[in-house]
C-alpha cells in the first residue's frame, strides 16, 4: 500500500494552564485504516491533547488538520462534524434516557412540528446495535444496562456519524474478556474502512495487540512514534517513563510481628457475613474478589463508614468499638479510599489543606490553625512521595491522577497509621506511578505498618502481598499465602468454586 | 500577544475581580455626583449596609458549607419583635439573651433538620421562611410591636448610640466580621467548612463529622440573625412583623456577589462584606443620581448576573466555552 495521506494532523500544538505547560510542541498523525496507540504516563498530555481534538480546549499554538484542510474545533460539536469521535473513558451518558436518545442526543430525527420520529429512531438505533451484536434494544433505559454496555452505547454512538477518526480513552478499562473480543471486532471493521483510530491505553497487551503504530508523550512532550511491529514493552515503558522499570518483585518480609488488627465473625446486614481475618504488623493482607464481592465494603465497616450488624474488631489486642470514621482515626485506622475524586479528595481545596485535613484539630497554635506544621507536614511527603505540583497552594484538581492518589496516601501516611487499608491503589494510574506506588506499599510493610490493600487486577494482588484473602458472595472463601497462591486458585477462589485438595 | 494581556487581565479579575468592580462602581458614580463620596454620605451608607452586612456574614457560612438559608429574612422579623416585646416585659439585660436563645433554637432546628436529617436546605429554609412568618405573627397577635417608655431607655444603644465616634451598628459588623473571618479562615472548624461543602463525602472519609459542621454553621447564621434583630430594633424601638420580608434574598446576593460558590466550598467573609458593601453603595448611587429606589432591584439583578458571569469567565480564561 502506497503511502495515504492522513485523515488528522496535529502539528506544534501547544497548550498552557496557569503555571504548567501541558503540551509543548506535539504533533501526530492518523492514518485512514491504522490503529494509532497513543501512550504515556498520567500528566503526560494525553487528555489534554484529546480535549484539544475533541472542541474542548483551544490550543495556544498549532495547528489542527483534518483530511489535509486547516480547521478550527470551537466545540464538541464542531469535532463531531468533521468526523471526530470520542469514546470517553467516563462514560457521558444520560442514564435516565433510552439507548437511542442518548444515541442521537442533540440530533434526534424530526417530524413536522418539530416532533420527534420515534419509530425512525428506534428502528435506526436497533440497527447499529444489531452491527454491534448488542444484546439490548433502543428503548432500553441507559441506567438499566452494566457498565460494559454503557460503553457500548458509547462505540454505537460513534458509529452514527460518518467518522473518519475514532478515539478510544481507555476503552477496556471496565470490560469482561469476552466484551473486549467484540470491542476488538469492531475496531477491526472500522479499520477495514478506512476509519482512523486513536487508542488510549495503559494495558501493554491490548497495544500491542491491535495497535499499528506507538507515539508516546511524556511530560507533556512528544518522545516519538513507533511501529508496533519494531518495538517492544521495555522500549515503550522507557519511553514513557524514561528509565526502565524493575521488574523483579519485592522482596516480601516474613511477618513475625504482632497482630495489629483482628477481625472476629464481622457482618454487615446482607453486604458480608462472618467475616475473621488477621493482620500483623509489617504484614500486607491483599483482599481479592469481585466487584460485589464484599471487599470494599468489609473495608468501610472496619474503618466506620457502615455500621456492623454483628462481630468484633480488635487492634493490638484490645477490643474497639467503631461508630464513625472519626472513631477509626482516633484508633489509628487509615482509609485510601476507591474513588480518589468523589471520597479521597476536596478538589476545590489546595494540596496542603487536602493532605492534613484529617488532623487538622491536633494542628493548631492557642486555638488557630498553624500553617508552619502543615507546611512541614505537606513538604515532607511531597518529597517523600515524590509528587508533582508547581506548589502547596495549587488546587488538587488540577492534578494527574498519579499525583492526585499520591496526596491522599501522603494525608494518611502523615497520621502515621497503625493499620492502613488501601482500596484499589492505583486504578487509573499510568504504569510508572504505579510500581512506584507497590514498592511504596511493601516499604511501609518493611518499617512495620500493619496494610490491607484491596484490588481487582491480580498482577498487583500478587505482588504486593504476603498473604491473601478471596472473597466471594460476602464471604470469605480462602485464605493463601504468598507461596501457596497460583493464579488458577485466585479464579477459582474468587468465582466460588474453589476446593482446598486437604482441608485442614 | 493581545490573548497572553487577556489572560493577565483575565487572572487579576479571577483574583480580585469584586474589588476591581466596587472600585471601578465607586469612580462612576463619584463621577456622577459628587455628593457620593462625601464623607457622611460614606458613612451613612456604611451604617445602613450594618444589618445586612451582619447577616451576609452569618449566611456566608451556610453558603460556603454547601447550603443555603433562606429563612433570615422572616427570622430577623422575629427576633426584632421578640426582643422589643421582652424589652418590656423582662427588661433590656434578660430580653436580650433570651431573644439570642430563641433565635438560635430555631437556627439549631434547621441546622438539625438539614444537618443531621440531610433534608434539602432550600426546601427546609424556605419553609422556615413562612413558618416563623407565621410565629412571628402569632406571637405579637398580629399587631406591631413597640417599645412603652422610649425616652427611659438606654437600649436604643446598639442602633443609634456611637463609640469613639463611630456608629454602634458600623462597630458590631466590623467586630463580628473580624471574629468571623478569623474563624472561617483561621480555625480547624473554619477548615471544615470549607471541606463539607467542598465534597461532602471526601470530608466525611476524612473523619469529619460532616452533619456537626452543618448544624454549627446554622447556628452561626441565626446568631447573626439574632444580632441583626438586635440592631434593628434599637434603631427604631418599635417594628412591625415584615421588616425583615426580602432580606434573604438581599443577604443572598451580597454572598454571590462577593464570590461564594453557591455549591459550597468556596467564598470568604472578606469577600461578602466587599458584596455587602457594592449593594449598598448601588442603592445609594441610584439613588444620589436621581433614580427611583425600585429601580435598584433591577439594576441588583443586573449587577449579579454580570458578577457571576465574570466570575466563571475569568476560571476558565474564556467569556464562553462548550463545557462548564
Amino acid at each position: 500500500m502506497s503511502a495515504q495521506a492522513p485523515v488528522l494532523e496535529l502539528k506544534d500544538i501547544v497548550k498552557t494552564f496557569p503555571g504548567v505547560i501541558a503540551l509543548d510542541h506535539v504533533s501526530l498523525d492518523i492514518l485512514p485504516g491504522e490503529v494509532h496507540a497513543l501512550m504515556g504516563e498520567n500528566g503526560a498530555g494525553k487528555s489534554t491533547l484529546m480535549k484539544v481534538l475533541g472542541g474542548i480546549y483551544q490550543p495556544d499554538e498549532g495547528d489542527i488538520l483534518v483530511a489535509g484542510e486547516k480547521t478550527i474545533l470551537r466545540t464538541p460539536l464542531e469535532a463531531k462534524g468533521k468526523g471526530i469521535v470520542f469514546i470517553h473513558q467516563e462514560l457521558s451518558l444520560a442514564e435516565e434516557l433510552s439507548v437511542a436518545e442518548n444515541i442521537y442526543m442533540g440530533e434526534l430525527p424530526r417530524k413536522s412540528l418539530g416532533r420527534v420520529d420515534w419509530s425512525k429512531l428506534f428502528s435506526d438505533v436497533d440497527e447499529i446495535l444489531g452491527r454491534l451484536n448488542c444484546n439490548f434494544n433502543a428503548q432500553t433505559i441507559v441506567g438499566d444496562l452494566s457498565i460494559a454496555n454503557q460503553q457500548m452505547v458509547e462505540i454505537a454512538r460513534a458509529l452514527t456519524v460518518e467518522a473518519t477518526t475514532v478515539i478510544f480513552d481507555e476503552p477496556t478499562a471496565s470490560l469482561t474478556d469476552a466484551e473486549k473480543v467484540v470491542l476488538f471486532d469492531i475496531i477491526e471493521d472500522l479499520k477495514s474502512r478506512g476509519v482512523g483510530i486513536v487508542y488510549i491505553s495503559h494495558r501493554m497487551e491490548e497495544i500491542f495487540k491491535i495497535s499499528d503504530r506507538i507515539s508516546v508523550l511524556r511530560d507533556g512532550e512528544y518522545r516519538g512514534t513507533l511501529k508496533a511491529s519494531d518495538t517492544n514493552q521495555d522500549e515503550l515503558t522507557q519511553l514513557m517513563i524514561g528509565r526502565s522499570l524493575e521488574h523483579t518483585r519485592p522482596d516480601l518480609s516474613q511477618s513475625n510481628g504482632d497482630v495489629a488488627l483482628e477481625v472476629k465473625g464481622l457482618s454487615c446486614g446482607k453486604l458480608f457475613h462472618d467475616v475473621s481475618f488477621k493482620v500483623h504488623a509489617g504484614e500486607v493482607v491483599g483482599f481479592y474478589g469481585l466487584v460485589g464481592a464484599g471487599r470494599t465494603e468489609v473495608a468501610e465497616t472496619i474503618f466506620g463508614m457502615r455500621n456492623k450488624s454483628s462481630g468484633e474488631i480488635f487492634l493490638n489486642g484490645e477490643k474497639v468499638e467503631i461508630n464513625s470514621p472519626a472513631d477509626a482515626i482516633a484508633h489509628g485506622i487509615s482509609l485510601v479510599p476507591e474513588d480518589r475524586k468523589g471520597q479521597g479528595l476536596v478538589l476545590g481545596m489546595n494540596c496542603r489543606d487536602n493532605m492534613t485535613l484529617p488532623q487538622i484539630d491536633d494542628l493548631t497554635v492557642s486555638g488557630l490553625t498553624a500553617p508552619q506544621s502543615e507546611q512541614e507536614i505537606f513538604k515532607k511527603y511531597r518529597d517523600q512521595l515524590e509528587i508533582k505540583t508547581p506548589n502547596w497552594k495549587q488546587t488538587v484538581g488540577n492534578l494527574s491522577g498519579g499525583n492526585q492518589q499520591k496526596i491522599v496516601i501522603g494525608k494518611w501516611l502523615s497520621m502515621h497509621p497503625n493499620l492502613l487499608i488501601v482500596d484499589e491503589p492505583t486504578r487509573g494510574i499510568d504504569v510508572g506511578s504505579k510500581s512506584e506506588i507497590h514498592n511504596l506499599i511493601r516499604e511501609l510493610a518493611g518499617q512495620g505498618y500493619a496494610i490491607i490493600v484491596i484490588s481487582s487486577e491480580m498482577p498487583e494482588i500478587l505482588s504486593v502481598s504476603d498473604k491473601i484473602v478471596a472473597m466471594f458472595h460476602g464471604e470469605i472463601v480462602h485464605t493463601f499465602t504468598s507461596s501457596n497462591v497460583t493464579e488458577d486458585k485466585l479464579v477459582q477462589a474468587i468465582s466460588g468454586i474453589y476446593e482446598p485438595e486437604n482441608a485442614a | 500577544m493581545a490573548q497572553s494581556h487577556l489572560k493577565a487581565v483575565g487572572e487579576i479579575l479571577a483574583k480580585h475581580g469584586i474589588l476591581v468592580a466596587f472600585i471601578l462602581f465607586m469612580i462612576a458614580f463619584a463621577l456622577l455626583n459628587p455628593r457620593f463620596i462625601n464623607s457622611d454620605n460614606l458613612l451613612g451608607v456604611v451604617r445602613s449596609s450594618a444589618i445586612l452586612g451582619v447577616m451576609a456574614i452569618g449566611v456566608t457560612f451556610v453558603v460556603v458549607s454547601g447550603n443555603l438559608d433562606l429563612s433570615v429574612g422572616s427570622m430577623m422579623s422575629f427576633s426584632t419583635i421578640v426582643v422589643l416585646d421582652l424589652h418590656d416585659k423582662l427588661g433590656p439585660l434578660l430580653g436580650i439573651p433570651a431573644m439570642f436563645a430563641m433565635t438560635m433554637a430555631l437556627g439549631a432546628l434547621i441546622g438539625f433538620l438539614v444537618g443531621y436529617l440531610k433534608l434539602n436546605s432550600l426546601i427546609v429554609t424556605l419553609g422556615m421562611l413562612s413558618a416563623i412568618h407565621g410565629l412571628t405573627l402569632t406571637y405579637s397577635g398580629g399587631k406591631n410591636m413597640d417599645i412603652a417608655d422610649k425616652d427611659g431607655t438606654w437600649f436604643g444603644f446598639f442602633g443609634q448610640g456611637e463609640l469613639l465616634g463611630v456608629p454602634v451598628p458600623i462597630l458590631m459588623f466590623a467586630l463580628l466580621a473580624a471574629g468571623l473571618t478569623l474563624v472561617l479562615s483561621k480555625t480547624p472548624f473554619g477548615r471544615k467548612v470549607y471541606a463539607v461543602g467542598g465534597n461532602g463525602v471526601a470530608a466525611t472519609f476524612s473523619g469529619i463529622p460532616r452533619a456537626r459542621i452543618v448544624f454549627y454553621c446554622y447556628l452561626i447564621s441565626s446568631f447573626c440573625v439574632a444580632m441583626a434583630g438586635l440592631i434593628q430594633a434599637s434603631r427604631s424601638l418599635g417594628s412591625q412583623n415584615t421588616v425583615g420580608q426580602g432580606l434573604e434574598l438581599q443577604v443572598l446576593a451580597a454572598v454571590i456577589l462577593g464570590g461564594a460558590s453557591l455549591l459550597g466550598g468556596s467564598g470568604t467573609i472578606f469577600k461578602t462584606v466587599i458584596g455587602v458593601l457594592i449593594l449598598g453603595f448601588i442603592q445609594n448611587g441610584l439613588l444620589l443620581v436621581g433614580l427611583e429606589f425600585y429601580v435598584q432591584y433591577i439594576v441588583t439583578w443586573v449587577i449579579i448576573i454580570l458578577a457571576v458571569w465574570l466570575d466563571i469567565a475569568a476560571k476558565r480564561g474564556q467569556l464562553w466555552s462548550p463545557i462548564a
